[in-house]
């Protein structure tokens, strides 16, 4: 069959599933005062629709922060004003002022279903199509099966189609940033970067590796000839791209100063619910949010952060070709993860944008998914993923892969430790003494995880020297 | 070769496919389901909590048992399952119950009935020649396989519509007295039991000894005894029948199939419309009744003579009866004899009484034996799956599956398409222009009627306008299919005793 089908066949098979799992339940629903982060959606059209911009990040009668106030930088504000164009074309209701919090309807939830899967279509799957074309090594049908994979990974699907984001709209762009870079586009690779960095600043996670291939290129051309133009050239973008999202709130200095303020929470503690990463894992056994001061806390998680990413950034620095900026992206997302402050779940899709072990991330979600109401889409997807990915990967590689098979015993021990888990935590009652048990289990499960990822990835990363193109493949 | 896995006994790829599309059909569960749900759990309550001497003669629900025995009995059968779901499902006076339990039982009992189509399917890969060598997607069996476990109007119809096709399917595919026990679950069958009863004297009865036919006869009778044999016991079994076969109903259905039916409904407006103006007719004079009210409205015809459940019988049978006499005079093996059925479900589909859109998946599915086989058949096939698959959207005519059907039709047109294509490489196009510009113009059709239409002045004065449209438009290509199917039937009388090389 020819490449246009197959790949027509992929989408196609993506779309059905992202649309399929739509149907589900969504963040909130139905759960007066607070709802969830679908509620927050429409509340951000409802602010931007309404409010004048210099009121969007303030504390006013008209905008309450304490209800869901916007806490993402602005491409986001942009994104839901234009949202509540059209939802105010077809119903007002849906973005009155104040009256509209809470609102709640099947034409409403297919509205906002549908603009997540605009996007996705607009930004995020072409990304994905153009980079297993261009970037994947192996033969056409080894392309096609990649991309199956990457547009059927669940934790994406379940979380901006069940949950509900727009996460797709920020892991879309950086991966146009990727491209742009990799095609050695690295203007229009660092614009879309900077958009993505400006829809979501948890796309932080992958700035110092951008940062780091960008200037270690730019020296490798020489920092007195051509490599000063470029690193001109790319500054300029990325501060003009900047200026340019930030533009209406540049008339007032408290204005930047108070979208950073709601972008960094450093108000809040070190974690919140239960995640997958050190500090909630190491509260288990010291209670350090009670512990250390906050201003320790701020100190310990930025230098145990920094300490995880500089041996991966400075490497990438001296050596800046495709496949250590691949590495270095894993390692500085897990980095970020692990160990920064205020990290969410969903932090986690940023690194799993990169690493083929999806399926541990996808399972360190599963205490929110069931909150959600979407555990048979869960179950679903993980399984047809996990086996498709199995299937695939064993009937097209050629050779065995160092990264996959590294650990088979410890890889099945995985499976069936997060089957079980999974089961125990629907079916089974936790003891009355440990309501959070098994929510905690599997953050600290999947945290042990990526402590084994990070600490593998920057072994590879730093330790061998130029590898094959044909490994890049697991990527 | 490009898939480097060893080949020795590879069927993982079957399974792959099964898999795959049980997959999407568990995430379907959620999916908008028609009143055939309410249906299917009415029929589950009554043989549940009633005795067999009430199961055809209980009318609480508006939806009495209206299939064969076998089936009430397969529902009975599942009844004591649903037991372990939601036992107020089986409660007959637990109108439209929908329990979250309900939907996915009854949903889970679908998607593991198909279990058994799958099985069906892989046995029928067996008996496609296969070439060494050739790599997967190339295939037949692969494609045959995909167009059969992932088939749009299946995944439509069952999964989302809700009914219990792909199951019976199964029976339909594999056994050769299997007109009998179709017979029996499901009445529709009696479209294809002319040609099955046709074949089978012809083949068995004639040709071999007495004990095939003697036997051939037992099981006949024997199976129609213990199916139908309680209810004649009791004396019921007019009930049963005019159950079965309500002629009350009219002409076409609620959404015309696209069928001769609706050409001649149309030609019917249109002539009485144009006598009107050219004042050839007296407006008062015309019957009134609306063609396209109701489910069970009887209507008359305004020009053209009306037609009555009788003129169906002998325009269905007349339709058919040259196929039937094609392989009585000559049965080309297995496939003559697909090729007669196909004739026959299509006849009947196209000449029948108050036939659902749904039936066309009796040809087409049958047909996608024959399209892996050879090309003629294959571009006869993509008219007709095309066309028959378009015409099952008003089925669905819920916004929120709106992007389910435009994707799952793409998917199907997309892969069948581009299989059969790659599979009959060699020698031309398998549509022509002709074709080509028809299916496409399936596009405009939905762009109209789904998008353009509803936002339109009409939408409220012709409400059933873009449904006519749709019907008219498909029963275009349907009459075009069935004419071609004839012919190559006709056609290649001369091909019986050469190897099957095309």
């Amino acid at each position: 069959m020819e490449n246009w089908s197959l790949f027509s066949l992929c989408v196609l098979l993506g779309l059905t599933s992202r649309w399929a799992v739509s149907f589900h339940s969504y963040s909130g629903a139905g759960k007066p005062p607070m709802f969830g982060d679908y509620e927050a959606q429409r509340h951000w059209q409802e602010v931007t629709y309404n409010l004048p911009v210099h009121e969007w990040y303030f504390n006013t009668t008209n905008n309450d922060l304490n209800y869901w106030g916007l806490d993402y930088p602005p491409l986001t504000a942009y994104h839901s004003l234009v949202c509540a164009y059209v939802a105010k074309l077809l119903n007002p209701e849906w973005v009155e002022l104040h009256a509209s919090r809470g609102y709640e309807s099947h034409s409403h939830k297919l509205f906002m279903r549908a603009t997540v899967l605009f996007t996705d279509i607009l930004i995020y799957i072409p990304a994905v199509l153009l980079y297993c074309f261009y970037f994947c090594d192996g033969s056409s049908k080894q392309k096609v099966a990649t991309a199956l994979c990457i547009l059927l990974y669940p934790g994406l699907i379940l979380i901006d189609y069940g949950h509900f984001q727009y996460n797709s709209v920020s892991l879309g762009l950086a991966l146009w940033g990727i491209l742009g870079l990799g095609l050695g586009w690295d203007l229009f690779g660092s614009l879309a970067f900077t958009l993505a960095l400006n829809y979501k600043q948890m796309e932080l996670y992958h700035s110092l590796p951008f940062f780091c291939y960008l200037l270690g290129k730019c020296i490798k051309q020489g920092l007195t000839g051509r490599g000063f133009f470029q690193l001109a050239k790319i500054s300029l973008t990325v501060l003009v791209t900047f200026a340019l999202c930030w533009m209406p709130f540049l008339s007032d200095p408290k204005q930047p100063l108070q979208v950073l303020h709601r972008l960094f929470p450093f108000g809040r503690g070190l974690f919140e619910d239960k995640v997958a990463n050190t500090w909630c894992s190491l509260n288990v056994l010291i209670k350090i949010k009670t512990l250390l001061s906050r201003e320790t806390q701020l100190f310990l998680s930025f230098a145990l952060t920094l300490l995880f990413i500089l041996p991966s950034s400075l490497k990438l620095l001296s050596k800046p070709n495709l496949w250590q900026f691949k590495l270095a992206l894993v390692n500085s997302s897990l980095a970020f993860f692990l160990f920064s402050f205020q990290v969410h779940e969903k932090s986690i899709l940023l690194a799993a944008l990169l690493m083929f072990f999806l399926f541990v991330f996808f399972h360190s979600m599963l205490p929110l998914l069931v909150k959600d109401g979407l555990l048979l889409p869960y179950v679903v997807t993980s399984l047809a993923f996990l086996f498709l990915s199995l299937y695939l990967l064993s009937h097209l590689t050629r050779t065995n892969e160092p990264l996959f098979w590294y650990f088979p015993f410890h890889f099945w021990f995985s499976l069936v430790a997060m089957a079980v888990l999974s089961f125990t935590s629907v079916w089974l009652e936790p003891p009355a003494k440990f309501p959070d048990l098994f929510p905690v289990l599997v953050s600290i499960l999947s945290f042990l995880h990526f402590l084994g990822f990070i600490i593998y990835f920057n072994l590879v990363q730093l330790m061998e020297p130029q590898r094959k193109k044909s490994q890049k493949k697991t990527n | 070769t490009v898939m480097a896995a060893p080949m020795t006994n590879d069927q993982s790829w079957f399974y792959a496919l099964a898999l795959g599309v049980s997959f999407l059909k568990c995430l379907l569960i959620n999916a908008y389901h028609s009143t055939d749900f309410e249906v299917h759990r009415n029929w589950l309550a009554l043989t549940h909590s009633l005795p067999v001497s009430q199961w055809y003669y209980e009318a609480t629900s508006e939806w009495t048992l209206d299939y064969p025995p076998l089936f009430a009995w397969f529902e009975y059968g599942l009844s004591h399952i649903a037991c372990f779901f939601d036992k107020e499902m089986l409660v007959v006076p637990n109108l439209n119950y929908a329990s979250p339990a309900t939907v996915l039982f009854q949903r889970l009992s679908v998607i593991v009935a198909d279990v058994v189509f799958f099985y069906a399917v892989k046995e029928c890969c067996k008996c496609l020649r296969e070439d060494k060598g050739k790599d997967l997607l190339g295939k037949p069996s692969f494609i045959l396989t995909g167009l059969l476990l992932w088939n749009f109007g299946l995944l439509i119809v069952d999964h989302i519509h809700f009914q219990y096709n792909g199951f019976l399917k199964f029976i339909g595919i594999y056994f050769v007295c299997v007109c009998v026990l179709l017979l029996n679950l499901k009445h529709i069958y009696l479209y294809i039991a002319p040609a099955y009863g046709i074949y089978l004297l012809r083949c068995f009865c004639f040709t071999q000894s007495n004990a095939v036919l003697v036997t051939l006869g037992t099981i006949v009778l024997s199976t129609f005894a213990v199916s139908f044999g309680p209810f004649i016991a009791l004396g019921q079994l007019p009930q049963v029948l005019s159950r079965l076969f309500p002629f009350k109903r009219g002409l076409c259905h609620a959404y015309w199939a696209p069928n001769i039916w609706a050409l001649y409904n149309i030609a019917d407006k249109a002539f009485s419309i144009l006598g009107v103006k050219f004042r050839l007719l007296d407006i008062n004079k015309l019957p009134k009744a609306s063609m396209t009210g109701g489910l069970v409205q009887e209507f008359q015809h305004s020009v053209l003579p009306s037609v009555s459940p009788l003129a169906t019988l002998v325009c269905t049978l007349l339709s058919i009866l040259p196929a039937l006499f094609k392989i009585w005079h000559r049965p080309n093996g297995a496939r003559g004899f697909l090729r007669c059925l196909v004739i026959c479900a299509l006849g009947s589909f196209m000449f029948g009484w108050h036939v659902h859109e749904k039936a066309i998946l009796m040809a087409i599915l049958p047909l996608s034996l024959l399209a892996v086989d050879s090309r003629k058949d294959a571009g006869i096939f993509l008219m007709l799956s095309v066309t028959g698959h378009y015409s099952l959207f008003p089925l669905l005519f819920t916004t929120q599956e709106l992007p389910i059907k435009i994707f799952l039709m793409l998917l199907f047109t997309i892969f069948s398409l581009a299989s059969l294509k790659t599979l009959f490489r060699k020698g031309g196009a398998l549509l022509n222009p002709l074709e080509v510009t028809y299916l496409l113009g399936l596009i405009p059709l939905e762009l109209i009627c789904e998008f353009v239409y509803p936002l339109t002045v009409w939408q409220k004065t012709f409400p059933f306008l873009p449904l006519m449209l749709t019907s008219v438009y498909c029963a275009l290509g349907v009459t075009y299919a069935f004419i071609r199917l004839y012919n190559s039937l006709l056609t290649c009388s001369d091909t019986t005793k050469k190897t099957k090389m095309q």
